[in-house]
């Protein structure tokens, strides 16, 4: 499961949604690998405005990576930063969890994600 | 100059639902002069010969487009309009080189035929070389002629164009990405053409993201990577995704074949009703064909009995829920009350001017009819329709307009949940499928007339 992906899901939980603790979901005990994806930069730029940032630092820092700027970077700075675009490029679309939980900072569930692919169905009790 | 769209004779109900969202795509005025269900051949006007190029260049249902040069309904008429509408191109086409072809639409010309009607256009007064292959112009005489003309020994058609060729579609791809030769499907994959159609009518294109919440094999996402979309999808049924296990085919395994993984999203298992997906507005478009419990139950999240599972189990002081092996109890659902749910989950996640569409089945019975759900926030953009023998799908399409754009207090008719336990109570489609569609609604006695229906829609899970 990409880094994108992870910064649009929150806990399928209903009573989670309201809550800021949902989101973002947090890395446990997780395998991270890398495939190569082409360079896209309209992707990018497509992407960012519906990124949530706050959310993608603490992503970031759980995972492991170099801290990113307190702000998203305008398209303006990231068509003028090639380094930047390419560290963008390499969190949001190759980085990718392929073995661990991922865990709800409200209500505590956890889901598990198995061989890249994730699965948020819920027990009965939470639904 | 008029231009005329060459569309194949088939799924016509969609033919201007693509060409009119291609437009869109493009950014190119579009009007139609004359288009007939009946008829390949479609007339509009364009800003230009490159927006005409443009406009086909994607299209599914399209073979091509040309530039008109004269129609009439014999070739009197024909060479006359020709002489009228286009003299005053013919001397930039003097000496290139060139080639003429005649398209018969329901009807044949033998080669001399051809070369007699091709030879009548001598007074074009083109000196360039003829080429059958690599000419630098390529002119075409289409011919229509009447519905089942051979047999009614009807030797005239009763339309003929002439018209210079400006460029083809990608018809073609539709071989490469046809079912048969593709790595991983399941039961209820979408036939190529149509997932690739329905990629074009919700305009997938580069730089884009789209979701399918009904995901199976991947046949909408591979449809929308084809034309660059970052391509999203999710089941409730997992192994759907993953496939039959380690070695074995699944939904990646059909980017790869195509050569598409750089437009590969991701694949993640939930339930619609259920969404880990955060409300916000995350994509383009959102493509699916939901479950309608025919060949596939549709079911959700939770338990038939909504007394039983309120509390976590417990097992050698375990939660259940929490072991790798334990798999979440469904129940079925409402296909009617799915497709609200469709809608305002695309209402929450589809940004403005982002596109929806669904598959959903309808008896071919008036009185049968499933309603298309509508929704404030969402317009409907094109309804396409496919018909089997006693029922059809449709394709609905919409457009998620922006919130400034919303009448207020255009009310929502709120459907009744169905309350009902079981797969047939709960969806009118599949009872009546079962039924025979006339027994379901009549006086309850149970037909199931099966064998009436198309053999290749036998096979139930």
């Amino acid at each position: 499961m990409k880094v994108l992906t992870l910064n649009f899901l929150t806990c399928a939980v209903k009573a989670c949604k309201s809550s800021t603790a949902s989101f973002p979901l947090h890395p446990k005990d997780c395998e991270l690998v890398s495939d190569t994806i082409e360079a896209n930069p309209a992707l990018i730029y497509n992407i960012l405005p519906r990124v949530d940032w706050a959310a993608l630092m603490t992503t970031a820092s759980e995972l492991g990576f170099p801290t990113l700027p307190a702000q998203a970077p305008t398209k303006e700075e990231l068509e003028a930063d090639e380094k930047m675009m390419g560290e963008l490029h390499t969190l949001l679309l190759e980085t990718q969890i392929s073995e661990g939980m991922l865990r709800c900072g409200n209500c505590g569930h956890e889901y598990r994600v198995k061989e890249g692919i994730a699965n948020f169905l819920l027990p009965n009790h939470l639904v | 100059m008029d231009y005329m769209i060459r569309f194949t004779q088939v799924h016509e109900t969609f033919r201007l639902a693509e060409i009119e969202a291609l437009a869109v795509l493009e950014g190119i005025h579009l009007e139609v002069l004359s288009y007939s269900p009946s008829s390949p051949f479609c007339f509009v006007k364009l800003p230009s010969e490159d927006a005409a190029r443009r406009l086909v260049k994607r299209s599914i249902l399209a073979k091509a487009i040309y530039e008109v040069w004269g129609s009439g309904s014999n070739y009197l008429d024909l060479h006359d309009n020709v002489r009228g509408l286009s003299q005053h191109v013919w001397p930039l086409y003097k000496t290139c080189s060139f080639k003429f072809s005649v398209d018969s639409f329901q009807g044949s010309r033998s080669t001399t035929e051809q070369r007699k009607l091709i030879e009548e256009f001598r007074f074009l007064g083109f000196d360039g070389p003829i080429k059958m292959k690599g000419a630098e112009q390529d002119f075409c005489i289409s011919e229509e002629f009447q519905f089942d003309a051979a047999a009614l020994g009807v030797h005239q058609p009763q339309a003929v164009h002439l018209g210079r060729y400006l460029g083809g579609s990608e018809r073609e791809i539709i071989g490469k990405y046809d079912l048969k030769k593709r790595k991983y499907i399941c039961t209820t994959s979408m036939d190529a053409e149509l997932a690739l159609i329905t990629a074009n009518i919700t305009l997938a294109a580069p730089g884009k993201l789209f979701y399918d919440p009904f995901v199976g094999s991947g046949s909408f996402p591979v449809a929308c990577a084809h034309f660059g979309a970052l391509a999203f999808g999710s089941d409730i049924d997992g192994r759907s995704i993953r496939g039959k296990g380690k070695g074995k085919p699944d939904l990646v395994a059909n980017f790869i074949q195509y050569g598409l993984t750089n437009q590969f999203g991701d694949s993640f298992v939930a339930d619609l009703t259920n969404t880990p997906l955060r409300a916000a507005k995350l994509f383009d478009g959102i493509v699916c064909d939901p479950p309608y419990g025919v060949r596939e139950g549709l079911k959700v999240l939770g338990c038939r009995d909504p007394t039983k599972g309120k509390e976590p189990i417990f097992r050698d002081g375990k939660a259940h829920h929490t072991e790798e092996s334990f798999i979440p109890p469904k129940k079925p659902y409402s296909f009617l009350a799915m497709l609200d749910d469709i809608l305002d989950f695309a209402t929450l996640s589809l940004v403005d001017g982002g596109r929806l569409s669904f598959w959903m089945p309808t008896s071919n019975d008036l009185d049968q009819e499933i309603q298309i759900p509508i929704h404030p926030c969402l317009q409907i953009t094109s309804v396409c329709t496919q018909e089997f023998n006693r029922w059809s799908r449709r394709l609905i399409t919409y457009r998620r307009i922006p919130d400034s754009e919303v009448v207020a207090g255009v009310a929502r008719e709120q459907r009744t949940k169905e309350t009902g336990v079981n797969a047939d109570d709960l969806n009118p489609f599949r009872k009546g499928y079962f039924q025979g569609f006339k027994a379901a609604f009549s006086s309850g006695k149970l037909s199931t007339s099966l064998a009436a229906l198309r053999p290749d829609y036998e096979v139930f899970d």
